[in-house]
């Protein structure tokens, strides 16, 4: 019988740990890379305005960001699991306002937060059936829900508006006072991210929520029970994001039914930005919230640079597009890198 | 027909179940019985039922009818969980891994050891990951990703993950298609281990000597139903052969002579990084050429980089002797080569659009003008084809997704002659399709070939390619290793080359 000789010259002995080294520094380093752009950007910043790392300037800075970062915490947890949710934006609108609507009535603080986050959690548990029982695509139900929420929001508040001086002084103060520099609010914002993290990292449900994201066929088959796993993240993702709004209401005191308006697109900026791919199954929510602060950070470094803020929105969107460019980039690499080594590892099978 | 069965009760055991999917009967009152401590073999051609009746066993599908039963109880399994945490583990034909995890994660997903507090115990999944892997001797990292493994490096992941829990009963769905002979060797060690310990195997293999050489017990299944379930002792090859197939071999491949031609097809050198290298052929008029091979070995990759789906990294494709522009389908078209996919499902048609649409999607040339469509010439030429190749259907337009999958399959090669073709390229033309339409199938190609057509005909059927083909092509991880004429073509000569076994 005839067999075909298989004339096979690689030129380099084949290294079978050499991709996979690059992909573990790859997985890793996205979120150092967010983190070292966000050092040289504010080092650059400081260089050139001192004033710009002041007391109050790291203050503001870590205040701003905290609110974006704790919904974009949530909105990690559903895009992990390949899904997204567009509402967070009015949820948290409706969660402020319900918050603030409490206390004006004279509720005590701790319940208001508890309050906010049970509205946010209720939204979420609406958004999870839909998503997982109606099999329908998350972008469009969550669109859905984004109007349905925003349209029940403007119904309750109306032409209403809540004000800090209506607030009780003692959750005004939390939202402004901190130790040293760092304000509660972002302490408070930290310890929910590095539970969640931990959660993700560390328990079956959390390590599910991955699988499902990386393979919902493969989740299936291995007896992920899908549905509860993306009810869990919708359900987390609403509650952060109603948390989000009790804690927008101490900081700014003022809520009415814009509150929110548009946010759900800067929150999937900063979870993109952050390294959690749009796919599913890979990032972490800690560089969702290291994109928050980037993102956050540029707000404040413009001016301090004095570039003109008009110029914010654009370099928002300069900065997703190469975020994106990278993921695409490192993973056309990683793809190149491993079916040469897989070619190398055939052929030295072969020889 | 009497056979002794164990006095026991089985541990797993179908009555009388039914499957369908639309229009398709995919099982028809199939029983089976798996007792511990015994390896029981499912036989049945590409089609028969085996994959929904093993998908039954694990909770995939819930049967239409008859029962599942667990140590003689009936069960309902609501999902793969619940089949797993009944003990039973099932290796799939296709791996289906997590690309975005470690290996040791894919192996323990939802059952990770777990230390105080419900917290997985990372260090503990690692190193049992690691004691599986010197258990069946495999030399893999288990913190590496899934992604970027090979099919036989994914097919022992997938066979560590079903040893991972103490598994009562072990379902194999064809596990040993992508291995080498001594990883076969050591996951049969494995295997007979179990079964000692008292577990229940199914197996299935395409390879006849792998089920005689494990099996106690063989169950058949033709076209969806039960044949015979009977000890392997006293059968011999050719009994099971012909319970699988169940008629003349001449009926099922009406072979016509043809006079072969000039040279219509011509791959030179042709590589894809990583996915195959080196692959040089010949397809002649009036030839049907088998390119045979296991699943993963590249056939399909080349026949979408030759009608230019993918894009290769070197050699060249020449039809009729004008050679094609890399990665462009449509001046493929022209040149007079078509290409009926593998998974008519996601590839070949558009599951929501009728017939005549779909048909109509290779024909715009012909059936528009100036850019408007002649909705009339769309349907007289679909119509044409669809008569030609008999088509069973209601009404033109009606959606493809209710046909049968046999004339699924038909539609999809209606579309394609439609288009003239000089030069045409099936890849797993008959897979799925029930056996009387696979014989049409069968001799529409055979008179294509005798009109002057280069058939390149890929299929992982072992008898379609002995009955087929003029030529055979074998593949091997990415490599033509082997090239036989029609009189040297033998089930054991295309093994031996799919599995890399010649030297």
């Amino acid at each position: 019988m005839a067999v075909t000789a298989r004339p096979v010259h690689e030129d380099t002995v084949p290294e079978p740990t050499a991709g996979r080294r690059l992909l573990d520094k790859v997985f890793k380093v996205r979120e150092l890379a967010v983190a070292g752009v966000l050092v040289v950007m504010l080092l650059a910043t400081e260089l050139s305005n001192t004033e710009f790392l002041s007391e109050q300037g790291v203050k503001d800075l870590l205040l701003n960001a905290t609110i974006l970062a704790l919904v974009a915490t949530g909105q990690a947890v559903v895009v992990i699991t390949r899904n997204v949710d567009l509402s967070v934006g009015s949820v948290l609108g409706i969660s402020a306002f319900a918050a603030g609507n409490y206390l004006q009535g004279g509720g005590s603080s701790v319940l208001a937060v508890l309050y906010a986050v049970a509205v946010g959690a209720v939204f979420g548990v609406l958004n999870g059936a839909l998503v997982s029982l109606g099999k329908v695509p998350a972008l469009v139900v969550t669109l859905g829900t984004l109007y349905v929420v925003r349209g029940i929001d403007s119904i309750w508040v109306g032409s209403d508006q809540i004000v800090a001086a209506d607030l009780p002084d003692g959750f005004v103060d939390f939202g402004h006072d901190g130790l040293w520099v760092v304000p509660y609010l972002a302490l408070l914002a930290v310890a929910v991210l590095l539970c969640v993290g931990y959660y993700l990292r560390s328990y079956r449900s959390g390590r599910d929520m991955y699988a499902l994201g990386s393979s919902p066929e493969a989740a299936n088959l291995a007896g992920v029970p899908v549905r509860k796993r993306i009810m869990t993240a919708y359900v987390l993702c609403g509650a952060l994001a109603g948390l989000a709004g009790a804690l927008y209401l101490a900081r700014f005191g003022n809520v009415d039914s814009a509150t929110g308006n548009g946010y759900e697109l800067t929150v999937v900026s900063a979870v993109v930005v952050g390294g959690v791919a749009f796919t599913g199954g890979s990032g972490t929510v800690y560089g969702a919230a290291l994109g928050a602060l980037l993102l956050t950070s540029i707000n404040s470094v413009l001016p301090a640079i004095g570039v003109s803020s008009v110029w914010v929105t654009a370099i928002n969107g300069i900065l997703l597009l190469l975020a994106i460019a990278v993921d695409r980039i490192l993973a056309l690499r990683v793809a190149a890198v491993l079916r040469k080594q897989a070619a190398q590892m055939r052929s030295a099978r072969h020889a | 027909m009497t056979h002794p069965e164990p006095e026991t009760t089985p541990v797993l055991a179908l009555e009388g179940v039914s499957k369908s999917f639309g229009a398709v009967r995919a099982l028809r009152g199939v029983s089976l019985r798996l007792y511990a401590g015994e390896a029981h073999a499912l036989a049945g051609e590409n089609g028969a039922g085996k994959s929904t009746l093993i998908k039954a066993l694990a909770g995939v599908h819930r049967p239409d009818t008859g029962t599942v039963l667990l140590d003689g109880a009936p069960v309902e399994f609501h999902g793969p969980a619940d089949a797993r945490d009944a003990g039973v583990a099932v290796i799939y034909q296709e791996p289906t891994l997590f690309p975005d995890l470690s290996i040791a994660e894919n192996i323990f997903m939802g059952r990770q050891p777990r230390r105080s507090l419900g917290r997985v115990d990372h260090r503990a999944v690692k190193e049992a990951t690691a004691a599986l892997f010197a258990r069946l001797g495999v030399d893999l990292d288990p913190d590496q990703p899934a992604r970027g493994l090979s099919i036989a490096d994914q097919q022992l992941v997938e066979i560590a993950k079903a040893l991972s829990f103490d598994a009562r009963v072990l379902i194999m769905d064809e596990p040993t298609a992508a291995l080498t002979g001594s990883e076969v060797a050591r996951l049969f060690g494995v295997v007979t281990t179990l079964r000692e310990q008292g577990a229940a195997v199914l197996f299935i293999s395409h390879r006849l000597e792998e089920i005689f050489g494990l099996c106690q017990r063989v169950t058949t299944l033709r076209d969806g139903a039960w044949v015979a379930s009977e000890p392997l002792d006293g059968l011999t090859e050719d009994d099971l052969v012909r319970r699988m197939v169940g008629r003349d071999l001449d009926e099922l491949y009406p072979k016509q002579a043809a006079e072969i031609g000039e040279v219509a097809l011509s791959v030179r050198r042709l590589t894809r990084e990583g996915v195959f290298t080196d692959v040089s052929f010949e397809v002649r008029r009036g030839e049907i050429v088998g390119l045979a091979g296991l699943v993963g070995a590249g056939r399909s990759e080349v026949a979408r980089a030759v009608f230019g789906v993918d894009r290769f990294d070197g050699g060249e494709v020449e039809v009729l002797g004008r050679t094609l522009k890399p990665g462009a389908p449509s001046l493929a078209m022209h040149a007079g080569l078509a290409l009926v996919p593998e998974d008519r499902r996601a590839q070949g048609l558009v599951m929501d659009m009728s017939i005549e649409r779909n048909i109509g999607l290779t024909g715009f040339a012909d059936t528009s003008r100036a850019g408007l469509m002649n909705r009339r010439a769309e349907r007289s030429r679909s119509l044409d084809w669809s008569v030609k190749l008999q088509v069973k259907y209601a009404r033109l337009a009606d959606v493809v997704g209710t046909l049968s999958g046999g004339n699924q399959q038909k539609v999809v090669l209606a579309k394609w002659l439609a288009t003239g073709p000089q030069v045409l390229i099936v890849d797993e033309p008959t897979r799925g399709i029930d056996v009387g339409t696979k014989a049409e199938v069968h001799r529409l190609l055979s008179s294509l070939a005798a009109e002057g057509v280069a058939v390149l005909m890929i299929s992982s059927d072992l008898p379609e390619i002995l009955g087929m083909a003029d030529r055979v092509l074998v593949m091997h991880e990415g490599r033509v290793t082997a090239e036989l004429p029609r009189s040297e073509v033998t089930e054991e000569s295309v093994m031996a080359a799919a599995t890399g076994r010649v030297a």
